[in-house]
């Protein structure tokens, strides 16, 4: 590197790092992207640079759902087996959110402490792919899933899945590929692939449900145009398929969930079959979707390489990300905040809500922001029926608090909900109604949680998410 | 007497893209709490419509691999079974892309042209890839009040002089954010928009119109009794002040 170019570095990464603090102590939030906006601006490719500087070089985990859980368990699995990862645990997954945390990572001089341990780990946006693939030059790259959402931002979901196929088209035949046969969205992506492709499903069809739901994306056969037919349909479009046209189907997998148990209150257990042997784990998890998460990641920690042994130690010491699941105490009430930002996921929520047992006391919280997308439409694509009846206290909240509540009106699942728009008021009186002792469950999109996140952080006691690991 | 509603539902399964199955949840719980039985029936591709069958007929919008089949099936299985509904007064509502289809044609930004039903005189064009697509919040002014719902589209469509417009736009782009029309009426009982949202739930007074037309014709007596809509006024009175907060801030 020229010596003007390692001073352009420098000072790029100083003024980030700068950035970052002011941004903290300003109290803008965690200072998770912009500083690597300003990085970029003061240095163009500064994250090409400091990438290229990582020992181990990168993995990409892209796909409508799921990115944040199954990047940090593969994190928790690389560090098991004695990597130093480099991840942008706050979710903050454009270019400039992984370029703040490569920032992070380096000293004032753009410096890596023991870049020769060092592996990045980053969940990257579905449409930013492209773009970190070239930037990060990523040795695995893993597809979770491919659903609608945010139709306003993405466009549509024919436009995503091109996008990716143009993108690993580019990528050399060394990089390794994880994919969900279970999505034949993301299964058919095997064809784009020049490299080798690990796939992954859940082989224990006695957690399939019977009918496609109306969150489904992927029907019909984009080769031959018949209508998929599945033997086993988990949640939306996820299954175990077949097109009776031309045949095409869900492809072996080399890494398999043989047994899923799910029983309320406890966690999720799997039981996997692998190429390195069966793998037991148990996850502080909800809901069968996780299990694609935690498969999607021990197949990164396998195409990596990581040893069956790190891989159990990795999942045992994973927690789940800041309300993405996590429960804690919060005066006396049990808050699990669940977040849900497209229909496929929300489905997939309530049908872990409806698991559990007894009535339940419900916030949702729908924002329109850029972030949640500004249409709202989604919501009468989620079969919120499933809870009718099921719950005794249900409040609306969030800027289309209205929408939510009516949404939740035509689905009898209460009355008479609450409508409250303000987060802060909207989680006081869910806290207040909630007898004490119960569970209360909130639901927010995802600006609405990094609020309520927030909230519970200081009401109890728990450190700003930024801090957290 | 027991009234009874028949509705048509074209391609649910493949026109689906926007929470377009609300507005079918709406029309059923407002038949329903007012003793009107309605059944559903659901079209997919392959399957004949029978003209004198329905009372009501819905689609909604897809992407376009989807309408590229279904433009075919329209024009193979079912166009002529719609001109003779519509022309015998059957209440035809479609949104986003099922509008743009049962137009006279919609010109792909590539690719060929595809031709319409032309129950809708009026024409769709994209005018490329590159070109913004209308997407937002929209209020239009209906009948006296306002309809709210969000668009999202790449087609700009122009009226003919056999369409009218169905409303005009306070906030949004509507048909083509030229001309301030939004959606089209095709005589008294064919109504074709770009708002989805659902755009009935949020509506109710234009999915009542929609109800008491069919029953109308089906029994030629109208008495819809009214309902409890206070939450879907007040979910229609926000979308309408957040598109007010959007205006007012643009004017400043």
């Amino acid at each position: 590197m020229s010596a003007v170019s390692s001073l352009r570095t420098a000072a790029a990464v100083t003024t980030a790092k700068v950035t970052a603090v002011v941004s903290r102590r300003l109290g803008f939030g965690g200072g998770t992207a912009l500083p690597g906006l300003v990085a970029d601006a003061v240095s163009p490719g500064l994250a090409i640079r400091l990438a290229a500087r990582l020992g181990h070089g990168s993995v990409l985990i892209t796909g409508t759902n799921g990115k944040t859980t199954t990047a940090r368990l593969a994190r928790n699995i690389a560090q098991a087996a004695g990597y130093w990862p480099v991840h942008n645990h706050s979710g903050s997954n454009l270019m400039r959110g992984i370029t703040a945390c490569l920032v992070e990572a380096t000293d004032a001089r753009g410096q890596l402490t023991q870049p020769d341990r060092r592996l990045g780990v980053f969940e990257v946006d579905e449409a930013t792919l492209p773009e970190a693939a070239e930037a990060l030059s990523p040795r695995v790259v893993a597809f979770t899933n491919l659903f609608r959402d945010q139709l306003d931002r993405y466009g549509e979901v024919d436009s995503v899945a091109a996008v990716w196929r143009q993108a690993l088209a580019t990528l050399p035949s060394s990089i390794t590929v994880v994919l969900n046969a279970d999505d034949p969205s993301v299964a058919g992506l095997a064809d784009a692939c020049r490299g080798p492709v690990l796939f992954y499903a859940v082989s224990d069809a006695s957690c399939a449900v019977y009918e496609i739901e109306h969150a489904a994306d992927a029907r019909w056969c984009p080769a031959c145009g018949r209508e998929y037919s599945y033997s086993a349909v988990f949640y939306g479009h996820v299954g175990h398929w077949v097109c009776p046209g031309c045949g095409r189907a869900r492809p072996a997998a080399d890494v398999q969930a043989i047994k899923v148990e799910q029983s309320p209150d406890h966690p999720l257990r799997l039981a996997l079959s692998t190429p390195s042997g069966e793998i037991d784990l148990s996850l502080p998890l909800i809901g069968l979707y996780n299990a694609y998460n935690a498969l999607a990641a021990v197949g990164v920690g396998l195409a990596l390489g990581v040893p069956a042994d790190a891989i159990r130690t990795g999942a045992a010491s994973f927690t789940a990300a800041f309300g993405r699941q996590e429960r804690m105490t919060v005066r006396g009430r049990e808050v699990q905040t669940i977040l849900a930002k497209n229909p496929a996921g929300l489905n997939q929520v309530l049908r872990a809500i409806s698991a559990e047992e007894g009535t339940k006391n419900l916030l949702f919280l729908l924002n329109d922001d850029i972030a949640d997308g500004r249409d709202i439409s989604w919501i009468w694509d989620v079969d919120f029926e499933m809870l009718a009846g099921q719950a005794t206290l249900v409040l609306a909240s969030g800027r289309r608090a209205a929408d939510m509540a009516l949404r939740l009106k035509y689905a009898d699942i209460g009355a008479h909900p609450v409508i409250e728009e303000d987060t802060e008021s909207a989680l006081e009186m869910a806290l207040a109604l909630t007898p004490e002792g119960e569970r209360l469950y909130v639901v927010p999109t995802y600006t609405a949680m990094l609020k309520v996140r927030k909230l519970l952080a200081r009401w109890g006691r728990r450190p700003p998410f930024w801090e957290e690991d | 007497m027991e009234a009874d509603l028949r509705l048509a539902h074209l391609y649910p399964k493949l026109m689906n893209l926007y929470g377009d199955r609300g507005n079918i949840l709406c029309l059923r719980r407002r038949c329903q709490q007012r003793g009107i039985a309605l059944t559903v029936d659901e079209l997919e591709l392959g399957d004949t419509l029978d003209p004198n069958a329905y009372d009501l007929i819905f689609m909604g919008g897809a992407q376009d691999r989807e309408q590229r089949r279904v433009a075919e099936d329209l024009l193979e299985t079912k166009a002529e079974a719609l001109h003779q509904a519509v022309a015998e007064g059957v209440v035809l509502l479609a949104v986003c892309g099922g509008y743009q289809l049962l137009g006279r044609y919609y010109r792909p930004a590539a690719g060929e042209e595809l031709a319409g039903v032309g129950i809708f005189d009026a024409w769709t064009e994209h005018p490329g890839a590159d070109v913004k697509r209308f997407i937002g919040n929209v209020v239009v002014r209906w009948q006296g009040g306002t309809l709210v719902g969000f668009e999202n589209h790449g087609g700009r469509t122009y009226l003919e002089p056999g369409a009218r417009p169905l409303a005009t736009v306070i906030s949004g782009f509507g048909n083509n954010g030229r001309d301030g029309s939004e959606g089209a009426m095709q005589g008294e009982n064919a109504f074709g928009t770009y708002l989805h949202g659902s755009l009935l739930p949020k509506n109710p007074r234009f999915a009542d119109h929609l109800i008491a037309q069919a029953l109308k014709r089906r029994h030629s007596e109208v008495a819809l009794s009214p309902l409890d809509d206070a939450l879907e006024e007040r979910a229609h009175a926000e979308a309408v002040g957040l598109a007010k907060k959007k205006l007012g801030f643009l004017r400043r």
